[in-house]
């Protein structure tokens, strides 16, 4: 491309221009932005700074907004800087500071003359250009060569560039950090400076510096003492409490001596920022002092009656931060909380949630999950989710710490799969197995829960609920003794719908069949006593079923399934000899028996034969790896 | 310290972004749109708060955002500032913007691109806040300006050519 020529600069178009060409352009904006593009670089190498520093302009302009590459116009950027109109430098260091990478452009060196010269200039205007765009391209070299001009800034005679330096200090800090040495004795001078513009900033940088390591800064702690009790800026406030935050923790007798002050600060201030501050320094810190946190929730109690959502969202943060060591204070303001939980903020609602958790305990449990599901119910597919999230999450920790009535447990969590957009499938299946396995009292409304879901015709559409059935047919195959229609279970177990659902659920589904008929069986047999004919009928029907897989002959010693030690897979299908309870079949009659028995077989045996064979395959595969053990209860 | 400051159009266009926390220029627009993608589906009458932004961003980084008519003011910082005083600075750049330009509206963002940044560079530098009174940072604009159009005054012959038909 040839150098521009006299009409470009005479008809070059101006920043005002581009921007007026691609807001009127009808058709795909990157066909302009190119043809710019073109043009642009060409005008760009000229040597009049006029027409360099307009096409810099634009180029900067489609660089930040458009996300163009202008990396190739580093070294342009630097010529145009070394300008001695205020204009040109202007454009040239915020192309430097958009577009300069200080890992990766290496001609930022180049510019460490320029810097400095702008940095002792007299103009202050040029040395607030050169203090900003230092701090966006600063490199560890640079930072070394220009911390003597910085450090004369910090006594300069204007407030607004003493100001800047202090604030780019802390940039020079992380990337030279022999800079420290130099400078921090004029730093921590500024703090005793009238102006508290000048003291705000000094205070932001060591708050900055006190979040990495705060006990360098401790020694600091009687300055910011003065200017807690002594300023009535609040910004300077805020940034003197956020320090205290991590000062306190490792002083304790900072602790006694700040709580006053910050008290009467929040009893006086009528600026919200600064008494939210209070607030949540006195929450987070000194939550040990009653007294304080007293004052703070009456602040809290204010905050979440005020119409501004802004402020009944702070004040539920708040809330969460004082939960764990006072709940008396989230109790105080249950009622709010709950009506928080159908706000129209969702961040509101969120923080509602986790409040109404941290409330959560044995005596309450019941009452808090019932309201939680009805606001489950009425709310959108993402905060019903989260609400069950929270539930399952709350009532198993420590192995089910807060539920007593199990019975009542088990309910809710056949409740919370008929919610139409629970997505919870994998969470509240291990829950159900889990405490099938752990608690024994609880297997029969278990059973009684899992047949609900198992013959419910609504839970196969939704997609995310199969692997509760999945575990609703285990825990009926394994607990089936405690049923009282098991015919319903093996029916619900074969229905013809079951095709809809993934093949490792089903599996499960017809080992629980399994489970069912052999439980018939062995019931028979062992109410019978032993043979007549039929008896050995259907012993040979097992061995039948036994030939045409082998797998059934090879398996292991019986294992029983009534033991909760951690050893044994109760998965294990084939165990023909169980121990078993027969409290719920003695009303039935001997012919009904047969019946269901029969009844189970010839669905089997209906279906073609290579489909029993895959079924077969199917349920013995997969059937040790589906569920894991527990650990000792 | 404020990690970036953006100023979104209603339709998801940026009209203003700068960066204290260093990003390459394709995750500064991932950026600017994941914010975008979050205000937009947000109602009024709600908090100007957001708080996990997922991991885009810092696990700490909160947002604080305005809406003004077309435009969404968002300053992105950590827990080392307070929200509300965040919400007030933006306050003071809006208040700032309005005695600039007389009662400021998009277009006037859009075609003053490099003086959004003088203003911006008054009262933010290196994520720290310098100054807090919109007064001040008027009178520091000005200031500049003026000294900007004396400067500029000698090489007004070399103004291309249809800026003058404009005039």
């Amino acid at each position: 491309m040839s150098g521009p020529t006299l009409l470009d600069s005479l008809f070059q178009r101006s920043l005002e221009d581009l921007i007026k060409g691609l807001r009127l352009y009808v058709g795909d904006e990157s066909t302009f932005i190119s043809k710019s593009l073109d043009e642009i670089r060409r005008e760009i190498k000229s040597t009049d700074p006029q027409t360099k520093s307009i096409a810099l302009q634009k180029l900067t302009y489609l660089h930040s907004i458009h996300g163009v590459d202008m990396s190739w116009a580093s070294f342009h950027a630097i010529e145009l800087s070394s300008s001695h109109s205020l204009n040109f430098k202007r454009v040239a260091y915020l192309a430097a500071s958009l577009s300069f990478d200080p890992s990766t452009t290496d001609v930022i060196l180049l510019l460490t003359n320029q810097l400095r010269k702008d940095l002792q200039s007299p103009n202050s205007h040029e040395v607030s250009l050169a203090l900003n765009a230092l701090y966006f391209i600063a490199t560890p070299d640079l930072a070394r060569d220009l911390t003597p001009e910085v450090f004369i800034l910090l006594n300069s005679n204007k407030g607004s560039t003493r100001k800047k330096a202090i604030a780019l200090i802390l940039r020079l800090f992380e990337l030279y950090p022999d800079a420290v040495r130099v400078c921090f004795k004029r730093l921590v001078e500024n703090l005793e400076n009238s102006d508290p513009g000048i003291v705000s900033a000094v205070v932001g940088v060591f708050c900055e510096l006190a979040r990495n390591e705060a006990k360098s800064y401790l020694p600091l702690a009687p300055e910011f003492y003065k200017i807690l009790v002594e300023s009535r800026n609040n910004w300077l406030l805020i940034k003197v409490l956020k320090i205290f935050l991590e000062l306190a923790p490792l002083e304790p007798r900072l602790g006694k001596r700040l709580v006053e002050p910050i008290c009467d600060h929040l009893k006086r201030t009528g600026a919200k920022s600064l008494a939210f501050e209070c607030v949540r320094t006195i929450v987070t810190s000194f939550s040990e002092y009653e007294f304080a946190v007293r004052l703070a929730v009456e602040k809290i109690k204010e905050f979440l009656n005020d119409d501004d959502p802004n402020l009944k969202y702070l004040g539920l943060q708040a809330l969460t931060i004082v939960a764990p060591k006072h709940l008396w204070a989230v109790m105080e303001n249950k009622d709010f909380v709950i009506r928080s939980l159908s706000d129209a903020d969702a961040n509101i609602k969120l923080e509602a949630l986790q409040l109404v958790l941290a409330m959560v305990s044995e005596d309450n449990v019941m009452d808090i999950c019932k309201v939680l599901i009805n606001y489950a119910l009425k709310s959108d597919p993402e905060f019903c989710n989260e609400i069950l999230g929270c539930i399952l999450l709350a009532c198993s920790r420590n192995v089910y710490e807060i539920i007593v009535d199990f019975d009542w447990y088990v309910s809710l969590l056949g409740e919370m799969t008929r919610i139409p957009h629970c997505q919870k499938g994998e969470e509240i299946e291990n829950q159900l197995v889990d405490i099938g396995m752990r608690v024994k009292d609880a297997r029969p409304q278990l059973v009684r829960v899992g047949r609900d879901l198992l013959i419910d015709p609504a839970l196969f559409g939704n997609p995310f609920v199969h692997r509760i059935l999945s575990a609703a047919a285990w825990v009926s195959g394994e607990y089936v003794r405690f049923s009282k229609n098991p015919s319903e279970l093996v029916e619900a177990l074969l229905q013809p719908r079951t095709s809809l659902l993934p093949s490792s659920i089903k599996a499960v589904y017809i080992q629980s069949a399994f489970k069912v008929l052999t439980f018939y069986v062995h019931h028979y047999i062992s109410t019978k006593g032993v043979i007549s004919s039929a008896s050995q009928g259907v012993e040979d029907l097992m061995h039948g079923r036994v030939q045409e897989n082998p797998q059934f002959v090879r398996t292991g010693p019986v294992a029983d399934s009534d033991t909760d030690d951690g050893g044994l897979n109760p998965m294990m299908l084939h165990r023909p000899v169980r121990d078993v309870s027969v409290e719920s079949f003695e009303d039935m009659s001997v012919a009904h028996e047969w019946i269901y028995a029969f009844h189970v077989l010839l669905c089997f045996f209906s279906l073609p034969r290579e489909w029993r064979l895959l079924l077969l395959k199917l349920a013995f595969s997969s059937s040790e790896s589906h569920y894991k053990t527990p650990g000792p209860t | 310290m404020i990690k970036a400051v953006m100023v979104i159009n209603g339709l998801g266009k940026p009209r203003l972004s700068k960066f204290y926390e260093f990003q390459p220029a394709e995750k500064q627009q991932e950026l600017i749109r994941h914010v975008y993608a979050v205000l937009s589906g947000r109602p009024d009458n709600v908090s100007n708060f957001i708080r996990s932004l997922g991991t885009v961003f810092g696990p700490d980084t909160r947002l604080v955002y305005k809406h003004y008519a077309t435009l969404y003011f968002v300053f992105l910082f950590d827990n080392s500032e307070n929200e509300l005083a965040m919400l007030d600075l933006i306050q003071v750049f809006v208040e700032t913007l309005d005695k600039c330009f007389k009662s400021v509206c998009e277009l006037d963002v859009v075609f003053n691109y490099s003086k959004m940044h003088t203003i911006l560079d008054e009262i933010i530098l290196g994520g720290q806040v310098l100054e807090t009174d919109s007064v001040e940072v008027m009178r520091a604009v000005e200031e500049i300006s003026k000294l900007e159009s004396t400067t500029s005054a000698g090489t007004m012959i070399n103004k291309s050519i249809p800026s003058w038909w404009a005039r």
